[in-house]
This record gives structure tokens, sequence and C-alpha cells, in this order.
């Protein structure tokens, strides 16, 4: 219950800063940019008060490099950025992925591209978050559409970080990173907190990247805790070691792949509303969610079966769980705030079963919800 | 043959190398692990990171807990690890295009914290895995793959920019003078801030070949020739010492040390 003891009034980004906080974000290294910067003000006032540490790095790309390097040393740590900064933080991304490193990063979406629009929203960078570093990856990928989700995603994102050893993102937007609103709190003890599984094993027999056969994900060390290893951005065999070796190759790419892929019901999620028998599905995430799931709400108080789908994972997206949803609609909508991104994935899972159309926006605005209604009842 | 605790230090399964037969880059492992005996360092609580290039290689054959980055970003990472964990000893190598070409803002930055970080700059003039590109310490004049009709660029002098950006120790010497090359290092680490040990070696593969130290040895005898003991510099003119090597510590001070400040943060933080 919600008392006044654990209710708060935030703004997302510092909803999502408690949140990292809470999951046992105990480091923070980044760069200023808007619209995503409070998320570093708290944390650099927070942080410390809990032992924690915060730095403001040189730029981006060191922001980036220093949480890699910081949870290399046993921290569970976070950065925040934006479109800009995003961009640069991708080659160290990769490393993260490849050497299978534990970080959260936060993407307070602007519009784009280039310096494009830094005070208004946007939803133009979900492929970048996607297919953005170079080279393989399996993506996990959050997108939050109230402060509450930024609170509680924020707990998740770690814990799937922790889980599976590699980069989570949570892609937000300057609407929801800024915009007010109550947020119940959990108590710690009462959530679930996931730790990175360690090696268990003498040092001298430790192999670094030998993977736990039931999740494909292996133990890790930290730097002084006992156990000496390398860590290498180039493809290795599982003693960390590089390999040109083809079997060695595919054996390790296939496991980043797969470690993600065998848990995909772990990790999907997405929330839905009147999809039962609906002949007009409105698929929309973070902002525009909450545009669109008023739109299908108005519709259906004028008689038209429409149909309500969040994806919460863009990355994995939950497409054979929409494809069932939407067995039968006519029209599949797909408003997002860019040029048509989203709408792409929408059209691969439903295999021309529908209609799928893309109703976009790329002029710094959110959707009305009666616009979305306005294209409802001309497809309806 | 190195003995056996210079081997324990050494990932002997991790060889061959990929370093060039006489190359200058094993002279300075061996002064580093060397260094580490000295000051009794133990294995698990070192950590040696590197970005990108022949040089950066060294963190795979030391037998220590090492973290081979990317190109011109180690210092940004092992900044992450001191700052979460003080207790550690971290030692950053880089050659000189990962340190003052695609690395320069990570480079003075790291200077400016003097977070406790011992910097090892192995500077052989070039870019040599790539197979010989000029690098921003590339001799102007120099031959290189991309400077076919010489190098107009200016050189940066490594030391001087570490001096200018704040770093609290700062050396050089080259692989002629190994046993110096061990002492600057040892000094760095004992120094509680961000020490520089720019170590000038060679690529006789790329540069040399192109610019008449074609052999080893060539290198070796020119540093030996080259090397002016900064007491001595001090009393020569800009033109004498055109073409010459200063060796020796530029800078040795006691400066307050970023993760000693941060703890400080803490404690200010959590009396509220």
């Amino acid at each position: 219950m919600a008392d006044a003891s654990n209710v708060a009034f935030w703004q997302g980004n510092t909803a999502l800063a408690h949140g990292a906080l809470l999951a046992g974000c105990n480091f923070y290294g980044g760069y200023p940019i808007t619209p995503s910067t409070e998320i570093a003000e708290v944390m650099a006032e927070e942080l410390p008060r809990r032992g924690g540490k915060f730095i403001q790095m040189e730029d981006e790309i060191a922001g980036m490099a220093s949480i890699i390097g910081a949870s290399i040393a046993g921290a569970k740590s976070l950065t925040a950025t934006s479109g800009p900064g995003f961009s640069l933080k991708q080659e160290n991304l990769g490393l993260a992925y490849i050497a299978e490193v534990p970080i959260v990063v936060v993407n307070v979406m602007r519009g784009g591209p280039s310096t494009g629009l830094p005070t208004k929203t946007a939803q133009q960078d979900v492929m970048q978050a996607r297919w953005g570093t170079h080279g393989d990856h399996a993506t996990i990928c959050y997108s939050p559409s109230s402060v509450q989700e930024c609170y509680d995603l924020a707990i998740k994102a770690f814990n799937m970080a922790e889980r599976f050893r590699q980069p989570v993102l949570i892609l937000s937007d300057e609407v929801v990173g800024h915009m007010r609103e109550k947020v119940v709190k959990k108590d710690a003890a009462a959530i679930e907190i996931l730790n990175r599984a360690r090696p268990t094993v003498k040092p001298e027999k430790f192999t670094p990247y030998e993977a736990d056969p039931r999740t494909g994900v292996p133990p890790m060390a930290s730097f002084g805790d006992g156990y000496s290893w390398h860590v290498t951005g180039l493809t290795t065999n599982d003693w960390g070691f590089p390999t040109n070796n083809p079997p060695e190759i595919e054996k390790k790419m296939l496991r980043l792949m797969n470690k993600v892929d065998r848990a995909r019901g772990d990790i999907v999620e997405y929330e839905s509303e009147s999809m039962s028998g609906a002949n007009v599905v409105v698929v929309a995430y973070g902002s525009v969610g909450r545009s669109a799931l008023r739109a299908v709400r108005d519709a259906r108080k004028k008689g038209i079966p429409a149909g309500f789908f969040r994806p919460i994972t863009l990355w994995p997206f939950p497409g054979e769980e929409l494809a069932k949803d939407a067995l039968g609609a006519k029209v599949i909508l797909v408003p997002e705030l860019n040029c048509g991104q989203m709408v792409l994935e929408v059209e691969r899972v439903i295999r021309g079963r529908s209609e799928v159309r893309g109703v976009n926006l790329v002029n710094g605005e959110l959707f009305k919800p009666q616009e979305i209604v306005k294209v409802i009842e001309e497809v309806a | 043959m190195p003995n056996n605790e210079v081997l324990s230090w050494l990932r002997t399964r991790f060889m061959p190398h990929i370093w060039c037969p006489g190359c200058g880059h094993g002279i300075i492992m061996h002064s580093i692990i060397r260094a580490l005996i000295a000051l009794k360092k133990d294995k698990p609580n070192t950590v040696l990171a590197s970005g990108i290039g022949c040089s950066s290689r060294m963190a795979g054959y030391i037998n220590a807990n090492t973290l081979h980055s990317t190109h011109g970003r180690s210092l940004a990472f092992s900044t992450g690890i001191k700052m979460f964990n003080p207790e550690l000893t971290v030692i950053d190598v880089m050659g000189d295009g990962d340190c003052s070409a695609i690395g320069g803002n990570h480079f003075i930055h790291a200077c400016r914290r003097n977070i406790d970080i011992t910097a090892i700059v192995m500077n052989n003039n070039i870019y040599g895995m790539t197979g010989g590109q000029a690098s921003p310490t590339t001799p102007v004049g120099a031959w290189a793959t991309t400077a076919p009709w010489g190098v107009v660029d200016p050189a940066f002098d490594i030391c001087k920019l570490a001096e200018g950006a704040g770093a609290s120790y700062v050396a050089r010497t080259t692989i002629a003078n190994p046993k110096q090359a061990e002492s600057f290092i040892v000094n760095g680490i004992k120094n509680k801030g961000f020490s520089v040990v720019e170590i000038v070696t060679h690529c006789h593969t790329q540069f040399g070949r192109k610019n008449n130290r074609r052999a080893p040895m060539d290198n070796y005898n020119f540093f030996k020739e080259a090397s002016v003991p900064l007491t001595k510099a001090k009393t020569m003119t800009g033109e004498e010492l055109a073409g010459k090597i200063v060796v020796g510590e530029f800078v040795d001070k006691s400066m307050p040390e970023y993760t000693e400040q941060y703890k400080k943060v803490i404690e200010k933080a959590q009396r509220g």
C-alpha cells in the first residue's frame, strides 16, 4: 500500500536514478547531456551518501569506459546519455558485449540526427539501440512509458545485466524523462536483486569464459578478488585469450547470442488491453504508449473494436506475442516519433496477415490521443 | 632467459608473442615486471590495462588482472577500475598513438585528476601494427606510409604534455637503458598520483626500415647517442638539443590524489 513515506513525486530521470540505487548501483560514470543530465545529478549526490562512487568523465566515450572498468572491478555500474552521446558510446558498448561485462546504459531520446533537438522528444534511436555497435550482439532494451516504470525498469535492467553478464539498455525519451508523476517506492527487502554468478573454483583452476552449461553465462570474477584473468575486446576462447581458430570463434559468437535467446521468455515484456477481437490494433511504446492507450479507449467508446499493445522490451521484441494476440486484426497501426522504425519489426512478425501502417510524427512533439483516434477511425 | 620470479609474471601459454624479433617492447615488459617484483606487488591485486596496438598486446602476456581495451581509451577504463577499487595497483601501458592521438583527451584528463595510475607510454614514433603510418610523435621530415613525402605535422613532446596537464610524476628514458626504465617505473608506481613514464623504443620494421635505422641495433645505438640527461640538457641551447632525447625525471611532486579526495567526498556526504 502506498502511504506518504513510500510515495514520491518525481520526474522520470530522478525515478530512474533511484531505481538504479535500489538495485544496488554503486558506480556512475558519465558526461552531461540534455535531456538525461538529471540522472547524473541525482547519482552525484546520492552515491557518495551510500559509499558508492560517481565520476564525471572527460567525454561520453570515457564515461562508457569507466563504467565497464568499474564493473570489471566488481561494481554495478550505470551511465546515462542522449542521442549524440549514445552514438559515442557505441564503440565501448561493443567491448562490454564481447567481454561480457554487466552494465546498464540509459538513452533519454531526443530528436536527431546529430545535435538535432536537444530539448524535444523523439524515438529515433530504437534501431541504433538494436544495431548501434558493430558486430552481432544480443540486445536487451527496455522502454519505460511512465515515471513508475522508469523506477521499476531500472531495477530490472540491473538484474538482467547481472544475470546475463552483458549490457542492458533503457531507452527512455524526453517526455518520460522530464514529466513528473507519482512513484510508489519499493522496499529493498521486498524486491528481488540478482547478482552476477561468481567463480567457485580455486584461482589456478579458473577458466574465465567457461560458461555454466545451464545458462550459457560464465561466472565472473572481479579484479582484486583473488583471481587473475584477462579481459579483451578480441574474440577469445574459454581462456579469454585471443583466438583465430574457427570452431572457437563460432562457439563464442553463438554463445553470446544463445545466452539471451534461450531465456527470451524471462525477458520479453509487454502490456496489452482489449486485444481480443480487436479490428484495429495500435502498437506503441514509451511516451507514445500513453497517447495510444488513451486513443484506443476513446475509439472503443465510439464503438470501434480497437486494441492496444505496448512492448516494454523493445529488444527482444515481443513479436510472437503480438502476432498471436493481433491475429484477425484488419489493421495494425504503429505510431512512433520517427519516420518508421519499429514498424519494420511489426511488419516482419505480422508477415502480411494484417495491414501494418506506420503513423509518424517528427516535429519534436508527442502525439495527442485525438491524432491517433483520427487514424483509427480512418482505417476501422 | 628471465629468472623464475620474472617467469611467474608471464603467461607463457599465451606465447609466442606477436612482437617482431628485436622489438623494444620486450625490454619494456621486462622492466615493468622487474619493477613489480622490486615493489613486492602481488598478481591478484595488480591490474595492467592497455589500449590497441603492438604495445597493448602486453596486457595479455602479463600474469595479473589484465584488460586489453579499445584504442586510446584504456586510461578511461583504468580510471573506472581504480576509482571503484583504490586498493589495486593500476598500470596502464599504451603506445604513442594510443596516448597522444586517439587517447589524447583521456590522457590529459587522467593527468589533471592526478589519479593513482602509472601510465607507461611506449613511444616508437609510428603506428607499427597497422603498417607504419605517421603518429603524433613521428618526427617532422620522417617517412611514413601516410606521409610518403615526409611528415609535416610537428610532433608532441609527451612529457611536456603530461607536465602541462598536471601529472605529479613524469619521466623519460629509452630502451637502451633498461635499468633506468625499471627505476623510473618503480618511482612512478610509488608516486601516489598520476605518473607518466615515457620509454622511447623503436619499430625497426615499420619506422627504422624507411628512416635509416633498419636493424634493431641501429636504433639501440641511436638511443644511446641521442640521449641527454636532464641536468646536461639544461645547459644546452634549443639548437643543440634538436634531434636529441632528453632523459630523466621531469616532475616528481606531491599533490592531492583523486581517489583520496573522493574518499573525503564520501565522508562529507555521509556526515550529511
